[in-house]
């Protein structure tokens, strides 16, 4: 199987996802959630039989028609709603009480100014970037006795950003498409991600570095692909276990945990494709010094002798 | 098998064994740590960060100073309300943080220690006839608040400071109404003399935050103590409270609350321990699907792994939350990762006709470069999250950063030594390639 012979392909498939994305959140960026725009979100819980419409025409009668409304599992209900100051939480508590004459308890409760959000979201984003320099370094350094050893580190970092990029440019698209928003766990589920890609990369490269040393080939590409083909068992298999385990998590419910399963999921999804079909092509794009044909993509390029 | 191999199966024997003895009972106390320590999102409780206005402090303060002194008035407050292991602490530069467990009656709590408390007494605007004038929202207006020359010849206002930290409700034996009881301070007794002295018979605003409580008329001159009234109870045993624990340095104004009901906590516990379980019992049958005896090794050293993990956890002590608890599940399944490398090598080496025995210290040592190049990484990338959080306040980041460097570094020990020492006496006795999944 030649999997660097296609890389090309490949490249464009991670275009196809990832320039979309770009376009997405240059245009309507992310559909922040609650803990990132301000307002409150509350769980109530009703000690008799309501329905959603019952609940919904209560909430409209007390003027709060913009509060979005769903109903949990266990049957009760999640209201989004603007930031409410601590008298208005209670003056709207005991409406509902009034109006649907049932005993309302309050399960929780989420208030955040945008302030905080914003600024857990950059930090977060500046250590990201602070990291990724650091792990440029080292694995330039772990790779010392390959030639040109800072290729194998910067190498590693756009694939990582590959895998970063993936999902946030999905994640831009669900949030206008299917109202799909980022939550603060959002954050927690992007360095996990970060983490996981890191590692698989590595282990791509660790087995290129091995077959160089041993000299399969004179042929780069023919090495990196053969280093693809062995690593790719261990690949998968890595992303397999991952996955029963993200699946588990669904078990977990709750509406803002499925966004978290579905940030790992596209990220480990990313991650693996981008270690069998990306990462370790991008060193023979390096080492072929075929960066211009991503100018033109589909243009065949003729192969030096 | 080896002596050294004997040795380092007992170490691991003994790691376990101890993990087991720190974990259960669950609430077990042990080494000083009693229980898991639950987050209030497992637990139940409520979750506060507010923002000091440091603009408005007393210019002759330093800010650490005045945030110091918030802090530990906040602390008076919860500990009078009667919370039990709340946490207070300053995040930041202007921020505190408040959690506060279990706390039945929420709303009270917050207002107990949001308010700044700043108790001081006004003249009030009389009419002609020597009544009070109300504006359009049915308060008093006033004129000015109350100061008075103080024993050093300096004029002062009149305030809560000058409060012995001893103020109580008390009811009324006349009214049956609640009432706030205080005492001067010798400063304060000497200012409140000359203000009652000069409104004698008049009426003087009480105003807490410069809402005016009551403003009673005065009927004869006080030094000492005096009395709040039209209060309710709940307001009078607050107003107590902040008095006594003195008016914040600056005002504090909510940015961050989280709020979560005792019965959905324990829920949330429930369901994770479930997935938990699930997640654990599909990567343990793939693992045995795909590398049968190895993957049955690999999953005992997955048990020890989880019981390592959450020994760490409680012992030093890591706050388990929804999360972090999410973040620990998938680590589950990237823990195998080592494991799986490692079994792929040794498949190699069996293919390529060597003895079993041979295949796994082969497959070891051709897997271990990979795996400490990618750990490696991955600890950079925890040591930068983990000063970075700290250095700039993202305490989410640098909690994720601590939990992955546990759990990596666990995971490597795992697989590096655990499933190695297994595999080593194992492949002497089972010796068909077979049953190692090629």
């Amino acid at each position: 199987m030649d999997v660097v012979g296609k890389r090309f392909w490949f490249f464009l498939i991670s275009a196809l996802v990832i320039i979309p994305g770009i376009i997405s959140l240059a245009v309507y960026g992310l559909n922040w959630g609650v803990e990132f725009s301000s307002g409150t979100t509350m769980t109530l819980r009703c000690d008799t039989e309501v329905s959603q419409e019952q609940f919904r025409q209560a909430m409209i009668d007390l003027g709060y028609r913009e509060a979005v409304i769903q109903r949990t599992e266990e049957g009760d209900f999640f209201v989004r709603i603007r930031e409410l100051s601590l008298d208005e939480r209670e003056t709207l508590l005991s409406g509902l009480k009034d109006k649907l004459g049932a005993d309302v308890t309050l399960r929780d409760a989420y208030l955040v100014s945008p302030i905080l959000a914003a600024e857990t979201a950059r930090n977060a984003a500046i250590a990201v970037l602070i990291a990724a320099i650091f792990m440029m370094l080292y694995i330039a350094w772990a790779f010392r006795h390959m030639p040109k050893p800072l290729r194998w580190g910067t190498v590693a970092v756009i694939a990582l950003a590959h895998d970063v990029l993936v999902v946030l440019g999905i994640f831009s698209i669900l949030g206008w498409a299917a109202g799909v928003q980022v939550d603060s766990l959002f954050i927690t589920g992007i360095l996990t991600v970060v983490g996981y890609s890191i590692n698989n990369i590595v282990v791509v490269f660790d087995r290129i570095r091995e077959n160089v040393s041993r000299g399969i080939s004179k042929d780069f590409e023919v090495t990196v692909n053969s280093s693809i083909l062995e690593t790719m068992g261990r690949c998968l298999n890595t992303s397999l276990t991952t996955l029963f385990a993200i699946v588990a998590l669904l078990l977990l419910g709750g509406i803002t945990l499925r966004y978290f399963v579905l940030v790992l999921f596209i990220g480990v999804v990313a991650g693996t494709y981008d270690s069998i079909c990306v990462a370790g092509q991008l060193l023979v794009v390096w080492d072929k010094g075929e960066w211009g044909r991503f100018l033109g993509l589909m243009r065949p390029v003729k192969r030096t002798a | 098998m080896t002596r050294g191999n004997i040795s380092v199966l007992l170490f691991i024997l003994a790691l376990f064994a101890f993990g087991l003895w720190v974990l259960f009972p669950l609430d077990s106390e042990r080494l000083g740590r009693h229980g898991l320590v639950l987050g209030l999102d497992l637990k139940g409780g409520t979750h506060l960060v507010y923002e000091a206005d440091l603009s408005q402090k007393d210019p002759s303060q330093s800010d650490d100073d005045a945030m110091e002194g918030v802090l530990g008035k906040i602390e008076r407050r919860v500990n009078a309300y009667g919370v039990t292991e709340p946490i207070i602490q300053r995040q930041g530069h202007n921020r505190i943080l408040v959690q506060l467990p279990g706390v039945k009656n929420v709303d009270e709590a917050i207002k107990l220690i949001g308010q700044t408390a700043q108790l001081d007494f006004r003249e009030m605007e009389l009419d002609a006839t020597g009544r009070l004038v109300f504006d359009e929202e049915g308060k008093p207006k006033w004129t000015a608040v109350a100061k008075a020359t103080g024993s050093d010849g300096v004029e002062k206002e009149l305030t809560g400071k000058y409060l012995k930290p001893n103020a109580k409700v008390v009811l009324n034996p006349q009214t049956n109404e609640p009432e706030v009881a205080f005492e001067w301070t010798e400063e304060g007794a000497v200012l409140f003399e000359k203000i009652t002295e000069r409104n004698l018979h008049k009426p003087l605003g009480i105003y807490l935050d410069g809402e005016p409580i009551s403003w009673p008329t005065v009927q004869a001159v006080i030094k000492e103590r005096g009395v709040i009234t039209g209060l309710s109870i709940e307001e009078a045993k607050r107003l107590a409270i902040q008095l006594n624990s003195g008016a914040l340095d600056v005002p504090l104004k909510i940015i961050q609350e989280q709020r979560v009901d005792a019965t959905l906590g324990a829920d949330s516990l429930k369901k994770s321990l479930i997935a938990g379980i699930v997640g654990a019992i599909l990567v343990v049958l793939f693992m045995i699907a795909y590398y049968r005896l190895s993957g049955v090794l690999a999953s005992c050293a997955l048990v020890i792994y989880v019981v390592l993990l959450l020994t760490v956890f409680k012992l030093l002590p890591v706050t388990m939350t929804l999360p972090g608890i999410a973040a620990f599940i998938v680590s589950i399944g990237m823990a195998v990762d080592a494991n799986v490398l490692i079994f792929e090598r040794m498949k190699e080496e069996l293919r390529a006709g060597r003895t079993l025995t041979a295949a796994v210290e082969t497959g070891f040592n051709r897997a271990w470069p990979a795996i400490r190049d990618s750990n490696i990484t991955t600890f950079i990338a925890c040591f930068i999250l983990y000063w970075f959080g700290g250095t700039f306040g993202a305490f989410m980041v640098r909690g994720f950063a601590l939990v992955l460097f546990i759990g990596v570094a666990l995971s490597m020990f795992s697989a590096i030594v655990v499933t190695r020492s297994f595999l080593r006496p194992v492949v002497r006795v089972i010796a068909i390639p077979g049953a190692y999944g090629v």
